[in-house]
């Protein structure tokens, strides 16, 4: 009876507040815009049936074939593969640098990567508008030191996207990185090198296939949020830049377009279950080989 | 008033604290507990010993109330108890990890689960301070589990199981943490325990060494059964099947066929053309019976010339001596691969040891030395 | 592994000075003089003023704090539970569903979150502001903290609550006076990540809150959407100089703790 309780509480919650608003969103997908409050139609006041017979899938069609979604999809996916892999090339030299540090820094290095986590997102992301812009540090630097001759473009591009998402996700990619070379036995590199492997071929032959579980948490990590990403795009990229978080913001605020924003969150949802089930299998499989 | 022998199993009249009847425990398809009966009387020691997974933690903590029979039941002083939460039983454990409180201090630890069942803080308070001497832990009070040894925690463990003055005390592996020379000075520490409370102990343990030394009976388990119950002594000597037999300490087996050869001694083949070994039985067999031999190697003499008027006597040769300061194995060959362990204490210093490798020797020990079993 | 090659030193150097100098020019530049956030004109703490008298800000801050401590504590005790049902709670009908309700909210975009819980607080009439946000962020967040607690609770030395029944506690009391007190840090650290997501929330907040309730990050998010504000830069040193400060102190004293059990240790190996 008690265990009843305790488990009926963050279910009904969960039910309640996780699913049946996804369930909303995916019905309201299969409706039709509607001059009306709340904005769409068929509704639960057409009676169930007749509502449920109301519904297709033109929002869909839609999006298939307005090119302005299919850009923001392929869009989302290209920016947030591209800013993986640079966020995994900053990534994975501090990590491994952090894993050879002496044992008395390690929790101060640990703690310098983790406290920008705490810090507010907003403010980090924000941090980046002033040294990006055209009257920027960042091209008032470059001007003094005299390798360019005029202001460079940054902010409002897509490189800024790329800049922004490397320094908010780059915990994300350290930690599980560091994790894995911090298992590491520092024996297996010797043993490598007495084996007759040069330093360089010892990294890749044992260091990094050993720090494989590490990447690839690593970047699903970085990956998934970043392609739902709206912040950065919103606040560092410019008009061009089409990120899918960004367009359904503007879809539901600006044009109140309730049915094809759900269209657009069911289909990105659809999208992120392809990585969430790799990154799934590849923690089960880690977990299981520590057994 | 002659004295008497502790020994409440051979008395009819004797009312069993606890009382396992036909009881089964699966967990899924594994039996885990198969079919057992066994009853334990007030104010003994009693040890469930066996190999890992052979069911006796699983019987433990059906006692302790963790699990439920799947089948029969299981009474303490005359009550069914199944369905009777762990809370609610009179019955306490001692875990093997120890199972300390980490956050509270021994004192708290001790005090636990007399706080549960009354708030009178003056008889509390005197209880704890009584287990505290019992234990000689009265220095510790106010530590906390991490700040004290291991052979303290097994301490500290023990009088918080003890401070309810449960009917039943259940003590699973005690003392498995502890390094060998802390074991056997606290097993010793335990059995004055016992005898001062008046607890039934109930043991569970792997170490054959220490279920002898603290018991006053062993169940010797295997596969979710009982193979045997009996007093240290009768286990040893008068093991009632091979398995006991090869269980506990080491054992010659020679397996064959037997025949009677007067009222209670038999000849047992044991392998054709050798001459049979006569042994004497208490159970009987029948003509071309199979049946083994057991001996224990100290029962068994090594002799570098032939001796005269031995019972069973068989010629081989040194294969190996295992010298183990106190006493020396020799494992001797017969002819035909048959090899038969023999021990003697090393009276005599080793410059004066007269037995060495490949040396043709007699092994040889009286009828009375062995116990035939049927399996 | 302790050899650092100056490869190493360089690439720590590099990705730390990458970290912290956006955040080090923000802290420096909300002393300046100047409204042009890029040009120094002399040290000067009036932007800290015009914040601390702007009632705007000061109303969104005090919005967002009671929605962070009342929605982290909610999510603390539900996020708790889940848990201990993960981990403890057996097989039940509809387990895989209520893992996978669990885990979800932890990888879905803020967007789909925000979207869907308006969405359905228009859809049973519920009225936008404080409520709200507060039930959006109690949902994903008691997910992080369940996450933080079942991976402790996994780690428990299950013969603890044993030996508390064992000594005659209910359920509930060995519960209460041991397991609690032994996943307390967990639990603590569960409560204050749910306090930084929700104070750091802007997406879910946007889609969820009414013209009632506007929080913090809302309330930046307006204003920086302009442009860079010395305002914000002050506001933004406050919350950083806020973070560091726990950080640090937190970081010290489990530091200390377990420099203290590593002493205690040391002397009970020495009383044997």
């Amino acid at each position: 009876m008690r265990r009843a309780a305790l488990i009926s509480v963050p279910y009904i919650w969960l039910l309640a507040l996780f699913l049946i608003p996804f369930l909303v969103v995916f019905k309201i997908s299969l409706s039709d815009i509607a001059l009306a409050i709340p904005p769409y139609t068929p509704t639960m006041r057409d009676g169930f049936w007749n509502m449920l017979s109301q519904l297709d899938f033109e929002n869909f069609i839609f999006l298939t074939e307005d090119d302005l979604y299919w850009k923001a999809y392929v869009s989302s996916l290209q920016i947030a593969l591209i800013s993986t892999v640079l966020t995994l090339m900053v990534g994975y030299p501090m990590a491994y640098a952090m894993a050879r540090a002496p044992d008395q820094w390690r929790p101060t290095l640990l703690m310098l990567v983790i406290l920008p986590f705490w810090t507010s997102f907003l403010i980090r992301v924000y941090a980046w508008v002033g040294i990006l812009s055209n009257e920027g540090f960042l091209n008032q630097f470059l001007l003094w030191v005299g390798v360019i001759g005029e202001p460079l473009t940054i902010l409002n591009t897509n490189t800024a996207v790329y800049i922004g998402i490397v320094y908010t996700y780059l915990p994300f990619m350290i930690l599980p990185i560091y994790s894995a070379l911090d298992r590491l036995d520092g024996s297996l590199i010797e043993a490598a090198e007495d084996l007759g492997c040069s330093r360089l071929k010892a990294f890749w032959l044992v260091t990094v296939p050993l720090s494989k579980n590490g990447i690839i948490a690593g970047c699903f990590l970085v990956f998934i949020p970043a392609l739902g990403e709206f912040v950065i795009p919103s606040l560092l990229g410019g008009s061009s830049t089409l990120m899918i978080g960004k367009v359904l913001f503007e879809e539901f605020f600006s044009n109140r377009d309730w049915p094809v924003a759900s269209a657009v969150a069911v289909i990105l949802l659809l999208i992120l279950i392809v990585p969430i089930v790799l990154f799934q299998r590849n923690e089960q499989r880690q977990a299981e080989a520590e057994t | 008033m002659a004295e008497t022998v502790f020994a409440p199993w051979d008395d009819p009249t004797a009312e069993p604290i606890i009382r396992f009847r036909n009881v089964t425990k699966r967990f899924g398809t594994f039996v885990a507990i198969d079919d057992l009966t066994l009853d334990i009387y007030p104010q003994e020691f009693f040890a469930l010993l066996g190999p890992s997974g052979c069911g006796k933690t699983t019987m433990m903590r059906m006692l302790a109330g963790f699990e439920n029979p799947t089948e029969g039941s299981i009474e303490l002083a005359g009550k069914d108890i199944a369905g009777v939460p762990a809370n609610k039983r009179a019955v306490n454990m001692m875990f093997q990890s120890y199972a300390l409180f980490p956050h509270l201090s021994i004192w708290d630890n001790i005090a636990f689960g007399l706080r549960r069942e009354t708030s009178d803080k003056a008889a509390i308070s005197a209880r704890v301070e009584e287990m505290l001497k019992l234990t000689r832990l009265e220095k510790l009070a106010r530590r906390k589990p991490h700040q004290i040894s291991g052979g303290q925690r097994q301490r500290v463990a023990l009088a918080r199981s003890l401070a309810k003055a449960p009917k039943l005390l259940l003590l699973d592996e005690p003392l498995g943490a502890l390094d060998a020379k802390l074991r056997e000075a606290t097993q010793f520490e335990l059995m004055d325990i016992q005898e001062k409370t008046g607890t039934t102990f109930v043991i569970v343990t792997h170490d054959q060494e220490e279920a002898m030394t603290v018991a006053s009976r062993i169940a010797v388990m295997d596969e979710g059964r009982i193979m045997q119950v009996a007093t240290p002594d009768r286990i040893y000597e008068a093991p009632a099947s091979v398995y006991v037999a090869d269980f506990i300490g080491d054992v010659n087996i020679l397996a064959g066929t037997v025949t009677a050869t007067g009222a209670d001694t038999y000849a047992l083949t044991w392998k054709d053309g050798a001459a049979p070994v006569t042994a004497v039985s208490e159970a009987t067999f029948t003509d071309g019976q199979q049946a083994h031999l057991a001996v224990r190697p100290e029962k068994v003499a090594i002799h570098t010339t032939k001796p005269e008027d031995v019972d069973n006597l068989l010629k081989g040769k040194v294969l190996d001596i295992a010298y183990l300061g106190n006493l020396s194995t020799y494992h001797v060959e017969l002819p035909g691969g048959q090899i038969i362990k023999a021990q003697t204490a090393n009276t005599r210093r080793l410059s004066r040891r007269s037995i060495t490798w490949e040396d043709p020797v007699w092994v040889g020990w009286t009828k009375t030395a062995g116990v035939l079993l049927d399996t | 592994m302790s050899r650092l090659s100056p490869f190493n030193v360089v690439s720590l150097t590099l990705g730390f000075v990458f970290l912290y100098v956006p955040m080090l020019i923000l802290v420096i530049y909300s002393f300046n003089a100047s409204k042009l956030v890029t040009v120094w004109a002399g040290l000067s703490t009036k932007w800290y003023g015009e914040l601390l008298s702007n009632e705007a800000f000061l109303d969104a801050a005090w919005v967002t704090l009671r929605v962070a401590v009342i929605s982290s504590t909610i999510a603390t005790v539900l996020g708790t539970m889940a848990a201990y049902v993960l981990v403890r709670g057996g097989r039940f009908f509809g387990r895989t569903l209520f893992s996978g309700m669990i885990y979800a909210p932890l990888v879905m975009p803020e967007v789909i979150t925000g979207l869907s819980l308006l969405l359905l607080f228009i859809g049973i009439g519920l009225d936008r502001g404080v409520l709200t946000i507060v039930l959006a962020h109690t949902t994903f967040s008691m997910c992080f903290v369940s996450v933080v607690v079942s991976s402790r609770l996994m780690t428990f030395d299950r013969s603890l609550e044993e030996a508390a029944l064992d000594l005659g506690a209910s359920p509930l009391d060995s519960f209460r006076l041991v397991t609690l007190p032994i996943i307390a840090p967990a639990v603590i650290s569960g409560w204050l990540l749910a306090f930084t997501l929700s104070l750091d929330d802007l997406v879910i907040a946007s889609f969820t809150s009414g013209p009632s309730a506007t929080t913090l990050p809302m309330k930046i998010w307006s204003s920086v959407r302009l442009g860079v504000s010395p305002e914000i830069n002050a506001l933004s040193t406050i919350m950083i100089g806020l973070v560091t400060v726990g950080v640090i102190t937190a970081s010290l004293s489990t530091k200390h703790a377990a420099l203290r059990a590593k002493r205690d240790e040391q002397a009970a190996t020495r009383a044997t």
